[in-house]
């Protein structure tokens, strides 16, 4: 090796995560289910049409979360994987003619392989050089989905309207209420889904990746396919919370698919916790919620009133709501045995 | 069986519906749809306050002071107006939340001005089918006049395919024989200005058009495309920009010593935004269309319109930079609205909303050309249609020919 | 053949545009180790305040020092205020921490400005450079004036003491504290440093593009895919690559049949991409082994 070559130690850019942390108590997880099912009965259609927004964010922030939290990969190309997934629903429903529940599958697998063949150039790149290659996927994919040659299927600049399902069996409930129960069912699915591949061998080898590459490897570990799955697995979970984003806004078009969403997505996994899955509703609450909260301070400075918001959130708790949590368990653990 | 109380209730409810029905008309002055009342009226408002697209949350703010005045002058048949403003950073999904929101939670009575054509279909449908009116969209989309599908939806400005047109016009009188090279924002804005100039160039379009070139807002610089327009052979330049990317233009054009034809978009022909930053020495001669006043161009000093206009700003608004073409487009359809309101007297039902705004008789707000009218009916929902040709000349617009009617088939 | 040498020199004149950006970036690199999402605002902001100082009516070059000054303390003063709080927090908190003050920033210049187009004024005019109308007199000032950066740059990490202090600060942390280096105060005078030279890469920039709060967006990326085009760790490979950038660019734009025109970005970066697949360092910087 030549004398220029720089040695370093490189702390991991993301910390460990035991994988027992990873998850919530059977306690806890079934008290939230509990309040998820039964507040919708209580509140306006509007605020069931937010909650249903939430977790749509909630399982694309959990995606990125599996992708950096799990393997170590930063990815700032969300937005385009999201894209993808909610044109592919769009188009099948508004082109082919077919049910929004069956779109969704076909979203993921679109992703899937979409996300699974993006992370094989990625491999060679980490750190900030990977940051840069999904940022350029990110800006490159509203541009893409312009382009005249697919304007006939995406509707170009003017993008794509989407009918909402009614709720199936005549069964009385509004179609915002339908849509909150279908997605939560998804977004249930897809969770439990997560937390058992987080915790199964391929979960232990993408965790054993993100804490040290070179050592994983010299384990036997092969480095490349389970980095590329990671990405695939993330890509495609973000497809299914695209394409149920597309049915619930009821539109696509480029505009709604810009960097902006992929940073959002970013600040969502770190405000609830890089690497812990429950903190994902969370980190999505925060990208819903606080612009909201910012704007009612101040219009004129509400990106402002947005920036000082988040700083005192990293601020108070650098970690997220993870942080928070594992505070919280502290005390709780104290208060039984004291 | 019934308490005698009930029994009492019951035959007195029934009497007064009786009576009700009998002296309707009389009682009909007054009616009512969620977010109007005696004392107010509630109109709902989005707007990319924050974002790439905040550059026109000043639209938002004007218009906010505007009701203010309003207000303050006593409000509109004794009714003040509340403006609920939302932000949605030019994202879709955003504006669907925020306009579920007014609606269903603020409670208003219809929308005014949401701003962009993505926030603005993502909406439409929704409050299509809630019957609640999304009036004087802030887009030039063409599809924001489509009544027959969409009767609770219409624009504003003219729309930008009707510019297009407009400009076509004028070239296959004067020019028919031009080598047309062309610079569009890639947006909504930019393909329906093009689509509008093909359409009014016709056959000729294919033949007369040598060079087309789309740019993202997100470039930084768009030397490039101009480069290549000029080595096309262009002796026609268009530019189908917005306020910073015609600036740009016009100085580089300028630089090149390259001296097309120039035809400027209306978006990007403000005196004071863009002509000024890029030079007037470099914008002599440039054509574009306009329908309403420059805010900083000097000929409308003395114009009684403006005067009022200065003096709102004056009073209300200090702070508001007046050569800015967002102020001039809030307060006029500030303004407009405020027409339709005054229109509707005490029938504040959405239904009549719509029909007031559909039944507008040459109205001239402020900041109108002088002729340019609004005029609307129940199958013409684009309210403004009218431009005239101009052409820049020492520090300001020279307005020549007649003012133009580019109507659409719709 | 003319259509080529005019795109190549379009190319090299935007290229500088982005090469005086990428300068920016890897200052910041060298002395924090990763990308700061906010110094295109930073730099923005900068701008106006010259730009503000003019209006008052101090003269061009009095306002460029005046605004470097500030530009100076003003980085100084973000990195201990906001950043030394965050310096134990992970990573990617301190990412976050980019994009709040990136958002703050934005927000800030469009209340106090709006955001109409202003006039910057040029040092150098604006009339055709040795004959040519695509290179201004003001772009070839401004690739004089990165070169002039980029020497100095050079100078003061490989000869001054507090330069290297400063290098060893940012990769090896733990034994530039073991040889007694302030390690904490040389990042905050990196921040200082990377907020100055963004002012200066801002008020060249500012002229061509004209100044309004959103217009370092685009530059942005373009100065971020320059700087790791060329090689984070080479403050002469960042300026290659802003205008392998821009000539990139522009030839894709031109050459490509079809969808060229409409994918000139998306293209330049695929391209950079594959180079950095090729050369995971960049161009010209240094490859980093890792130990175990």
């Amino acid at each position: 090796m030549s004398a220029i070559q720089e040695v370093v130690t490189e702390a991991p850019a993301v910390e460990a995560v035991p994988k027992r942390a990873m998850t919530l108590g059977y306690g806890t997880s079934l008290a939230m289910l509990l309040v998820l099912i039964l507040v919708p009965l209580f509140v306006k259609n509007f605020v069931i049409f937010q909650l249903t927004m939430l977790l749509i964010y909630a399982l694309a922030v959990l995606a990125l979360n599996i992708l950096t939290g799990g393997s170590g990969q930063f990815s700032l190309g969300q937005s385009a994987f999201y894209a993808v997934g909610a044109y592919t629903s769009a188009i099948l429903m508004e082109h082919a003619d077919i049910n929004y529940a069956l779109t969704l599958p076909v979203a993921g697998l679109v992703c899937f392989i979409f996300g699974f063949l993006f992370g094989q150039p990625a491999l060679r790149l980490s750190g900030v050089y990977l940051a840069l290659a999904t940022f350029a996927l990110a800006t490159a994919m509203p541009q893409l989905l312009k382009l005249g040659v697919f304007e006939k299927w995406t509707g170009g600049v003017q993008g794509l309207v989407v009918t909402k399902p009614d709720a199936p069996f005549g069964l009385p409930m509004s179609q915002d209420m339908w849509l909150y129960y279908f997605t939560l069912a998804v977004s249930i699915a897809i969770y439990i889904f997560s937390v058992n591949l987080l915790k199964s061998r391929s979960g232990r080898a993408f965790m054993a990746i993100r804490d040290n590459e070179i050592a994983a490897s010299a384990m036997g570990i092969d480095v490349a396919l389970y980095k590329t799955l990671a990405f695939g697995v993330s890509a495609g979970i973000t497809g299914v919370a695209g394409g149920l984003g597309a049915i619930a806004v009821q539109f696509v078009a480029p505009d709604g698919y810009t960097i902006t969403l992929a940073i959002s997505l970013f600040l969502g996994m770190v405000v609830g916790g890089v690497g812990w899955l429950p903190g994902s509703i969370v980190g999505s609450a925060f990208i819903i919620f606080v612009p909201n909260i910012a704007e009612g301070i101040s219009k004129g400075l509400s990106g402002a009133v947005f920036g000082v918001l988040l700083f005192l959130v990293i601020f108070l708790v650098p970690h997220g709501a993870r942080q928070v949590a594992v505070v919280a368990q502290h005390w709780l653990g104290k208060l039984k045995n004291g | 069986m019934l308490s005698k109380q009930k029994m009492l209730a019951a035959v007195l409810s029934t009497a007064v519906i009786a009576f009700a029905a009998t002296t309707g008309s009389a009682l009909a002055q007054k009616k009512y749809d969620t977010g109007a009342s005696d004392t107010e009226i509630k109109l709902g408002n989005i707007m990319p306050y924050s974002g790439p697209a905040s550059a026109y949350g000043v639209i938002g703010k004007i218009e906010e002071t505007y009701f203010k005045m309003i207000n303050e002058q006593g409000g509109i048949n004794g009714r003040k107006i509340t403006f609920i403003s939302y932000d949605d950073g030019y994202s879709p999904p955003k504006a669907v939340e925020q306009a579920r929101k007014l609606v269903e939670s603020d409670e208003v009575l219809f929308l005014f001005g949401p701003l962009g054509t993505p926030s603005n279909s993502a909406i439409q449908k929704y409050l299509n089918s809630k019957k609640v009116p999304q009036i004087f969209v802030a887009t030039g989309a063409t599809k924001f006049g489509d009544y027959k599908n969409f009767p609770w939806t219409m624009g504003w400005q003219p729309a930008y395919q009707s510019e297009g047109r407009i400009y076509a016009k004028y070239l296959l009188k004067e020019k028919p024989g031009a080598k047309v090279g062309i610079l569009y924002q890639n947006d909504d804005f930019g393909k329906d200005l093009l689509k509008g100039l093909k359409d009014g160039l016709g056959d000729k379009a294919a033949s007369m058009i040598v060079a087309e070139e789309s740019y993202e807002v997100t470039e930084p610089s768009i030397d490039s495309h101009i480069v290549k327009i000029k080595a096309s052979g262009a002796d026609v330049y268009f530019s189908m920009t917005t306020p910073k990317f015609s600036a740009q233009s016009i100085k580089k054009l300028a630089e090149l010593e390259w001296k097309p034809l120039y035809f400027q978009s209306n978006v990007g022909a403000s005196v004071g935004s863009v002509l000024q930053p890029a030079g007037f020495e470099n914008s002599q001669g440039i054509l574009s269309a306009a329908y309403a006043k420059d805010g900083a161009d000097s000929q409308w000093d003395n114009d009684e319109g403006m005067k009022k206009f200065y003096a709102f700003l004056a009073k209300y608004a200090p702070d508001a930079n007046k050569a800015d073409g967002s102020v001039v487009f809030g307060y006029g359809q500030a303004q407009t609205v405020v027409q339709v309101l005054k229109q509707a007297g005490d029938n504040l039902t959405r239904e009549n909303i719509m029909k007031q705004a559909t039944s507008l008789k040459d109205f001239t707000p402020d900041t109108l050309l002088p002729g340019v009218k609004i005029n609307t009916s129940a199958t013409d929902f684009y309210p403004i249609e009218q431009l005239q040709m101009m052409r820049f000349k020492g520090k300001k617009w020279d307005l020549f020919g007649d003012t133009i009617s580019g109507e659409l088939s719709n | 053949m003319e259509l080529f040498t005019n795109q190549v020199l379009a190319g090299i004149a935007t290229g500088a545009i982005y090469a005086c950006m990428a300068l920016a970036v890897v200052m910041i690199y060298q002395a924090i180790d990763h990308l700061n999402f906010a110094q295109g605002e930073m730099a923005m902001f900068s701008t106006f305040i010259s730009w503000q100082l003019m209006q008052w009516g101090i003269p061009y070059w009095g306002a460029f020092v005046l605004t470097l000054a500030i530009s100076f303390a003003a980085g100084i003063l973000i990195e201990r205020l906001l950043f030394k709080p965050l310096a134990k927090a992970p990573i990617l908190t301190n990412v976050a921490g980019f994009i709040a003050l990136y958002a703050i920033i934005n927000s800030v210049a469009g209340l106090i400005w709006d955001f109409t187009i202003k006039q910057y004024p040029s040092p150098f005019g604006s009339s055709p450079f040795l004959g040519s109308q695509l290179i201004s007199t003001h772009q070839a000032g401004m690739i004089g004036i990165t070169v002039l950066l980029l020497i100095l740059l050079y100078l003061f990490f490989q000869f001054t003491r507090v330069g290297l202090a400063m290098r060893a600060a940012a990769s090896v942390p733990e034994s530039a504290r073991l040889v007694g280096i302030n390690t904490s105060w040389m990042i905050a005078l990196g921040w200082g440093m990377a907020a100055a030279i963004g002012s200066i890469a801002g008020m060249m920039i500012a002229p061509v593009v004209f100044l309004e709060p959103n217009m370092m967006l685009g530059v942005l990326i373009y100065g971020f895919a320059a700087a790791v085009l060329g090689g984070l760790t080479s403050p002469f490979g960042a300026v290659i690559g802003g205008f392998l950038v821009g000539i990139f660019e522009n030839l894709v734009g031109t050459y490509i049949p079809g969808v060229g025109n409409e994918l000139k970005l998306p293209i330049a970066l695929a391209l950079i991409i594959t180079v950095l697949v090729v050369k995971p360092a960049g161009l010209f910087g240094r490859s980093i082994v890792k130990r175990v």
